[in-house]
């Protein structure tokens, strides 16, 4: 505190902390134990509001549970609770959203990090922000375009001859991955590519030199040294596709619903705010419990996955 | 086998490319096909139709006017929060340091419904109504996240001794901070406005619990989409695309001029240091 | 107007780490005043207390006469040139030299004037719109002093300034420093770790060890009469030689050590013997007083002079220095000749100050 007095003086000292505590606490910390707060309260109409029926409780959490559905897990059957349900698929589907946005980029990383000339480094870079400063809505509207019934797929496909009548592609899952996919592979690239930046050129000459072929290269000397920057990766692409209500909403049918989805039909068309708050929160929670998880397993920190 | 990789390298580059701007050209053509439905196929001849519909469409430029006016109040109020975030915490170590700084990276990791719904129900008890107001907080606190990494990465290439040189020299802190810091910051604040502004465009999840009736572009098309969706959406992505790339080459543009006179510059330095060796 | 500056029983804690220990010393306003020592000897904390940007846990710093503790960098009418010159890359020459005076509301025109005027007195001329980049060291150097100099500070402040350039630009920095000081008559306090630096551009010496000042005078009684033995080492060669003292009368004394009793001066205390290299004479024949044998192992010729190791029956190393005036012949190793000196030469000093000089 007062080496920050001496470099600032007082007047820009208090500014600074004033700011800052505006952002954090009045912008984040607040309202999200608003949001803890309020899920264990149930909707009441404004004149209930604080009277006896105001009680604190799980209800609003155990809403998830009931109305049961056949869930088919690979073969296996069996019945659970509908939200339940799409809660599963939603985190299932997320992983599958970071696995394929690892493999798509890990080689683009490797080339640019590596095999690209520093001079062309620039532009390249430029071209690949391009897409991502289009709007999310509009690149998820593009797939939808795409992959519409009579859409430029099918037609192509055809064309070619690799199938003979148009394939239903918005149906279940499969489009919400390939979109998000879409969406979100860039947040894969980028902390691949500082990860694989700072590996020094020359380990990847010694191991050549010994021998070693270039798959076990990979394995071995540059898979490891760039973790951090897969943990950082991998934790924005899940953590974006879990939460993402866009790329789902547009581009999906009724047979793919994503968990955001749920809480926004709470919300917005059922209007119990204080159900959506506990559905949201436990969306919060699990994606905090799975940060940390990661974050353990790679054993990186938080500063490691800023950008 | 050095060759082939190589060669290698640059095919999936190049597929790369194609597979991110494919869908933006499909995208696009459909802007000009004379269709009622935002496709490709079948083309139904070019036409200009979706863009006069466009032109007339006053519910879509309500919501892009609204957009912009959203993002311009994050802007504002996200850079110099982010600043002062950045700037705090770089001034302090030990254990409060990991502490705000783990606090300021988290929003970032917070999925964007649990941000809306929180802003709206905080702001809810107080009385403040649902709308545009609260979507611009909702999305400064997880924005200013950005502006504050942005201008701390930037603070580390920030000798303290200038600090100290110009209070040495009389001037008084506020003109410190005016005259010595924020020039230094300016790429990272400049980089933290533009990319606060195109976050803030971008946004939906925040946006849609927050926004009250009001529509953002995003909201808009989303609605849109769900509801019957004419091609005057794609004559406006196809604009929006436009806008980006003229955006993206006058940046690439200055840069590349900046680098050059910085280059030019170094060089001068140590074609003096040479002759200065000589000289004595 | 240039002020003195008096730091009375000064001391400076970092913790438990007392980094300046109850220094005291007048510096006469007009004075070219250097600190010296080795790294870690407090000098630097001294310059940011006088600066500002520490304060002394014990003591009174004055400037001019006036107590300055509790004021800030900004209020003290004290300039600062920093080790790594500090000076700032996104203004160009003319406006880093002119801030002192921007900050003080001097309109642009007069600032411009003024730092083209300073531009001028250090000698760097057509500068004034370049950006610090293109500078060499040397002229970045003259850009500090010249923005310092701009406030016209009653105290100038060089913190190491000319460490980071090459051997022949720091020689001839040095004479324009000392020029520049004489020219504008401002107080100087120097802090180095370089001998010949500080010997060569100073008024007077403070020389420093461990928070402590050792002694304090002009350049010539510094190296001609040290008070110990870390101001004789630090300042110049030594032949060391330990050994008890005998018969002390009237300054001078007796001192016996294993290579021989010998007669030094004796200023205060008892320690050891201090003989400078270029007062050890090499003859062929035993001296008459405080001479001893050796036989040569090392004849290392430097340019202006020639120095000669040699080491004695009893293993001691002993080194003279010869001037190279071309007459004598260069004797070589292996040779038995004898090493002799005068007793006004040699000093018997204790090793280092108790407490303040």
């Amino acid at each position: 505190m007062n080496d920050l007095l001496r470099r600032y003086g007082k007047g820009l000292t208090w500014t600074f902390i004033g700011l800052t505590f505006f952002w954090l606490i009045i912008l984040v910390v607040l309202p999200d134990f608003k949001l803890l707060e309020s899920s264990f309260r149930p909707y009441l109409p404004v004149v209930d509001v604080g009277g006896p029926k105001d009680v604190y409780s799980f209800n609003n959490y155990l809403q998830i549970f009931g109305n049961e559905v056949d869930f088919n897990f690979f073969g296996l059957h069996f019945p659970l609770a509908a939200r339940v349900k799409v809660f599963v698929l939603t985190i299932f589907y997320s992983g599958v959203v970071t696995l394929i946005t690892f493999v798509l980029a890990y080689p683009l990383s490797f080339y640019l990090a590596k095999v690209v000339s520093p001079k062309s480094l620039p532009t390249l870079f430029l071209l690949l922000f391009v897409p991502l400063w289009v709007s999310e809505v509009l690149r998820s509207f593009a797939w939808y375009i795409i992959l519409t019934l009579k859409g430029p797929l099918n037609v192509f496909l055809m064309t070619i001859g690799v199938i003979s009548k148009e394939i239903r592609w918005i149906d279940g899952y499969s489009p919400v991955v390939v979109t998000l996919v879409y969406a979100y592979v860039l947040f894969m690239l980028f902390p691949l590519y500082n990860a694989m930046q700072s590996l020094d050129s020359n380990q990847i000459e010694a191991a050549d030199d010994l021998g070693a072929p270039w798959w076990r290269i990979h394995l071995r000397v540059i898979l490891p040294h760039c973790k951090p920057g897969i943990a950082s990766g991998a934790v924005m692409v899940f953590m974006l596709s879990a939460g993402s209500l866009l790329v789902p909403a547009i581009i999906n049918s009724t047979t793919g619903n994503w968990f955001t989805q749920t809480i926004q039909g709470i919300m917005l068309e059922g209007q119990d705010w204080n159900a959506g708050a506990a559905f949201a929160f436990m969306l919060l929670l699990f994606c905090t419990i799975a940060v940390s998880v990661a974050m353990r397993v790679f054993r990186v920190s938080l500063s490691d996955i800023a950008k | 086998m050095q060759f082939n990789r190589k060669f290698l390298g640059h095919l999936y580059m190049v597929l790369f490319l194609v597979y991110l701007l494919v869908p933006l050209a499909v995208m696009s053509g459909a802007a000009f096909n004379a269709s009622k439905l935002p496709t490709v196929i079948p083309w139904k001849g070019w036409t200009d139709q979706w863009f006069i519909a466009l032109y007339h469409d006053a519910r879509i430029w309500i919501a892009v006017r609204n957009t912009i006016l959203v993002a311009i109040a994050v802007v504002i109020i996200a850079v110099p929060v982010g600043a002062a975030g950045a700037i705090l915490v770089n001034s302090i170590s030990g254990r409060v340091r990991a502490i705000l700084y783990g606090m300021m990276v988290a929003p970032i990791l917070v999925p964007g419904v649990v941000i809306g719904i929180s802003t709206l129900l905080f702001w809810h008890q107080f009385s403040v109504g649902s709308g545009l107001h609260l979507s611009v907080l909702g999305q400064v606190s997880y924005i200013a996240s950005f502006v504050m990494l942005l201008v701390l990465a930037r603070l580390q290439s920030f000798d303290q001794g200038l600090e100290e040189a110009a209070l040495d020299l009389g001037a008084s802190h506020g003109q410190v901070l005016r005259r010595i810091l924020l020039p230094h910051l300016y790429p990272a604040l400049g980089a933290g406005a533009a990319i606060s502004f195109f976050q803030s465009i971008e946004n939906f999840n925040v946006t849609l619990f927050t926004r009250g009736g009001a529509d953002t572009l995003t909201v808009y098309v989303f609605s849109k989409v769900r509801s019957g969706i004419t091609p005057t959406i794609n004559a406006l992505a196809l604009l929006l695309i436009m806008v980006t790339l003229v955006l993206a080459i006058w940046y690439e543009i200055t840069r590349r001029r900046k680098a050059r006179i910085d280059a030019a510059r170094e060089a001068e330095g140590r074609r003096a240091e040479d002759a200065e060796l000589v000289a004595s | 107007m240039s002020a003195g500056i008096d730091l009375d029983n000064v001391c400076c804690d970092f913790g438990k780490f007392r980094a300046v220990d109850h220094v005291n010393v007048n510096i006469q306003p007009g004075e070219f005043f250097s600190f010296l020592g080795p790294s870690g000897c407090g000098k630097t904390t001294i310059l940011r207390m006088i600066s500002g940007f520490t304060e002394p846990t014990e003591g009174v710093i004055r400037i001019g006469g006036k107590d300055v503790r509790g004021q800030r960098p900004n209020q003290r009418p004290t300039a600062l040139i920093f080790q790594n010159l500090a000076l700032f890359p996104l203004m160009p020459i003319w406006e880093n030299i002119a801030f002192g005076l921007e900050v003080r509301g001097v309109d642009k025109v007069k600032r411009r004037a003024r730092a083209e005027e300073l531009l001028a007195l250090v000698d760097l001329h057509d500068s004034a719109d370049k950006m610090v980049s293109q500078l060499s060291g040397g002229q970045k150097q003259r850009v500090a002093i010249a923005r310092a100099l701009a406030v016209e500070p009653a105290v100038m402040l060089l913190d190491e300034p000319l460490s980071a350039l090459d051997l022949k630009l720091r020689q001839h920095m040095r004479a324009e420093l000392r020029a520049i000081q004489k020219r504008t008559g401002v107080t100087f306090i120097y802090i180095t770790h370089d001998q010949g630096e500080a010997l060569a551009m100073s008024d007077r010496v403070g020389v420093m060890s461990q928070g402590r000042l050792q002694q304090v005078a002009n350049p010539r009684d510094i190296y001609n009469n040290p008070v110990n033995g870390f101001v004789a080492s630090f300042v110049g060669e030594n032949n060391i030689f330990t050994g008890q003292v005998q018969n002390a009368a009237d300054g001078m004394a007796s001192f016996a050590t294993p290579t021989g009793t010998f007669r030094a001066r004796l200023p205060g205390a008892a320690g050891k013997l201090y003989v400078r290299p270029e007062h050890m004479v090499l003859q062929a024949t035993p001296g008459a007083e405080n001479s001893v044998a050796v036989t040569l192992t090392e004849v290392a010729f430097e340019g202006n002079f020639v120095s000669v190791h040699g080491v004695t029956d009893g293993g001691k190393t002993m080194v003279a220095e010869l001037r190279n005036d071309g007459s004598a012949a260069i004797p070589s190793a292996g040779a038995k000749m004898h090493m002799a000196f005068e007793a006004r030469n040699a000093a018997i000093l204790p090793d280092s100050a108790t407490a303040g000089a």
